[in-house]
């Protein structure tokens, strides 16, 4: 259990996955300190979104071992549930539950896997509602809020799950622009509270403003693992400065 | 405005009135067309249809020839064999039974439909009026006259087979749909393998089967009624038609449903019963409605194996000389039955869907 307590959050070993002939993670290796905001970049189809996906198991890697909070993610259902609860997850389609209001898409989970009393559920889920900004939103459903709405009604989701670590899967990827920068804003205020995060996301402004390290990946490998400032500022590999002059360049 | 006078108010409605109507009816030159057309069929066929069924109808008379005389439809049949109609050879004494069932029904389809009460009360009230159902046509006990089942006939029949084979043809068809998207290749071929057996061949042949079937499976000397040989056969017939409406719906949730629902930690039962579940039956509330009226009108089938539905009864009404001629006014009381209950499901199922519709993104 010590061993648990000082060791990475989020740790993953010579991890290998394909999709049939196509290697989608090649030797990935990843450690992740409590605490420590990592984002990873990287061309698309070179593996962030399916590593990020390993690692709450909407994935199976093949080979190599992943460790959330010394729990291993085994076949084992058990290990698969704890490390859910454990880990949440903001997809870059929100995935919210249409036919249910913010509210309950917001006390669903800590109700039924928590086993926490509805009341108390509820009274978390205003309390996040307000952390992301919309508590005004409670008794509507998702299709009438806006992109950017629902995606930090998505954020709130995952924290009523109290989680020790967030994944970010491409979170403004689907927004329209002028909706961009609230969610980020709320990604930085969950930052700057000392939440371990993985960040999937293009937004540099936002990798340079919270990341602790900055990982970029190409053809399923991580080729680079940097502090964002070395990173931004002098990239070691070819790939990664071809990226950058790709993604910073307009 | 409060001072106008109150006839220029009115005019100034009508007036509004005749404008909106005029460009419902008559904007554009096809819509006029049709509007004509409409109202010439109106008049070549509404006077003779309102003659026959009401100024020259006969509403008591004492056999068809008066009717004929008379020239107009002969409703007195109905008035003379309404209770036949209605109940069959229930003990004529005791038909007040079945009628009462029939409120019960009634009464239990409002309060589904009112959706006032909550799930666990709506369950109860459900299982009490059920049990109630069959207390009361059945009778031996509370000093009721037992009553077989063989004179369970017309109306109630029809809804007790309808009820009962929505209400156990629903979780058997959940079942095959799940069992036809299973991972585990002998649930899935199975559910395929009874799905398709069970629509392949016609309900009629299911109800021959079922009849001399059924018994072959049950222990010696244990013998049950043909009315619930009937019910079983119509079960397992409709479960097959509404696995497949289900499972439409459950492929119709997106990829992404399923992953949030895993990753905030959901079991497999949990995201069942609350994020695909839900979505995927009020998406296809329409497809559902359609089998249960579908099967509501099926129920007619059962006389083929001499059990006395409704329409089965007015045949049997028709029978009596004095009515021989009565059957158009027979057949046209039954349409009108079937289609206030038909009618009644689909205005159910519209509101359903207009009260699930804000969940929609």
């Amino acid at each position: 259990m010590s061993d648990a307590r000082t060791g990475p959050m989020i740790e993953l070993r010579h991890v290998h996955k394909w999709f049939g002939e196509h290697h989608a993670l090649n030797d990935v290796s990843l450690a992740v300190r409590r605490g420590e905001r990592v984002v990873v970049c990287g061309p698309s189809g070179s593996g962030k979104s399916t590593m990020l996906r390993c690692v709450n198991r909407l994935e199976e890697h093949e080979r190599g071992q992943i460790l959330v909070d010394g729990i291993e993610l085994t076949g084992d259902i058990r290990h698969v549930d704890a490390i859910r609860r454990e880990v949440g997850m903001v997809f870059q389609q929100f995935n919210l539950f249409p036919h249910l209001t913010v509210l309950e898409n917001l006390v669903l989970a800590p109700v039924w896997v928590r086993r926490m009393k509805r009341r108390e559920a509820e009274e978390l889920a205003v309390h996040y509602l307000e952390r992301v900004h919309i508590p005004e939103q409670a008794h509507k459903y998702p299709g009438q809020l806006s992109g950017g709405q629902q995606q930090r009604v998505a954020i709130a989701r995952a924290l009523c799950m109290k989680p020790q670590a967030m994944l970010f899967d491409e979170p403004t990827s689907a927004l329209d622009p002028e909706m961009i920068k609230e969610v980020l804003d709320v990604m930085v205020e969950l930052a700057q509270s000392g939440m371990t995060m993985i960040c999937v996301t293009h937004e540099m402004g936002f990798a340079r403003e919270v990341a602790d390290t900055m990982v970029f990946m190409d053809r399923g490998e991580i080729v680079e693992t940097a502090p964002p400032k070395e990173f931004f500022a002098a990239p070691k590999s070819e790939r990664a400065r071809l990226f950058l002059s790709q993604i910073l360049g307009h | 405005m409060t001072d106008a006078p109150a006839s220029a108010v009115a005019h100034s409605a009508l007036a509004a009135a005749v404008r909106r109507w005029r460009a419902r009816l008559f904007g554009g030159v096809l819509n006029s067309l049709l509007t004509l057309l409409v109202l010439y069929l109106l008049a070549r066929t509404l006077p003779g249809l309102v003659e026959w069924a009401l100024l020259k109808a006969s509403f008591a008379a004492p056999d068809d020839r008066v009717c004929q005389a008379a020239g107009g439809a002969c409703w007195a049949f109905i008035g003379d064999w309404f209770r036949f109609i209605l109940f069959g050879r229930f003990p004529y004494a005791e038909q007040w039974r079945p009628a009462l069932v029939v409120l019960i029904f009634a009464a239990l389809l409002l309060a589904s439909f009112a959706r006032r009460l909550p799930a666990r009360a709506l369950a109860l009230t459900w299982v009490a009026g059920l049990c109630a159902v069959l207390v009361l046509m059945g009778g031996g006990v509370f000093g009721l006259t037992p009553v077989e089942t063989d004179r369970w006939n017309g109306l109630p029949l029809a809804l007790i087979l309808a009820v009962g084979g929505l209400g156990g043809g629903f979780p058997l068809a959940l079942l095959l749909a799940f069992g036809r998207r299973s991972s585990l290749p002998a649930v899935r071929l199975l559910s395929i393998a009874y799905i398709e057996v069970a629509r392949g061949v016609p309900f009629i042949a299911w109800l021959f089967l079922g009849l001399i079937v059924l018994p072959l499976f049950l222990p010696q000397g244990f013998d049950i009624a043909k009315l619930w040989r009937a019910e079983v056969t119509f079960i397992l017939f409709i479960a097959a038609y509404l696995a497949e409406v289900v499972r439409g719906g459950l492929q119709a949730i997106p990829r992404g449903q399923y992953e949030a629902a895993d990753a905030l930690g959901l079991g497999y039962v949990q995201r069942l019963r609350f994020i695909i579940l839900p979505q995927a039956l009020s998406l296809t509330i329409p497809a559902q409605v359609n089998t249960f009226i579908g099967a509501f009108k099926d129920t007619v089938l059962i006389s083929i194996i001499g059990l006395f539905d409704p329409l089965q009864d007015t045949n049997t009404a028709l029978n009596d000389p004095a009515w021989r001629m009565a059957y158009i006014e027979g057949y046209v009381f039954i349409a009108a039955l079937y289609f206030v209950f038909c009618y009644l499901m689909s205005l159910y199922s519209r509101r359903l869907e207009r009260r699930l519709a804000p969940g929609r993104g």
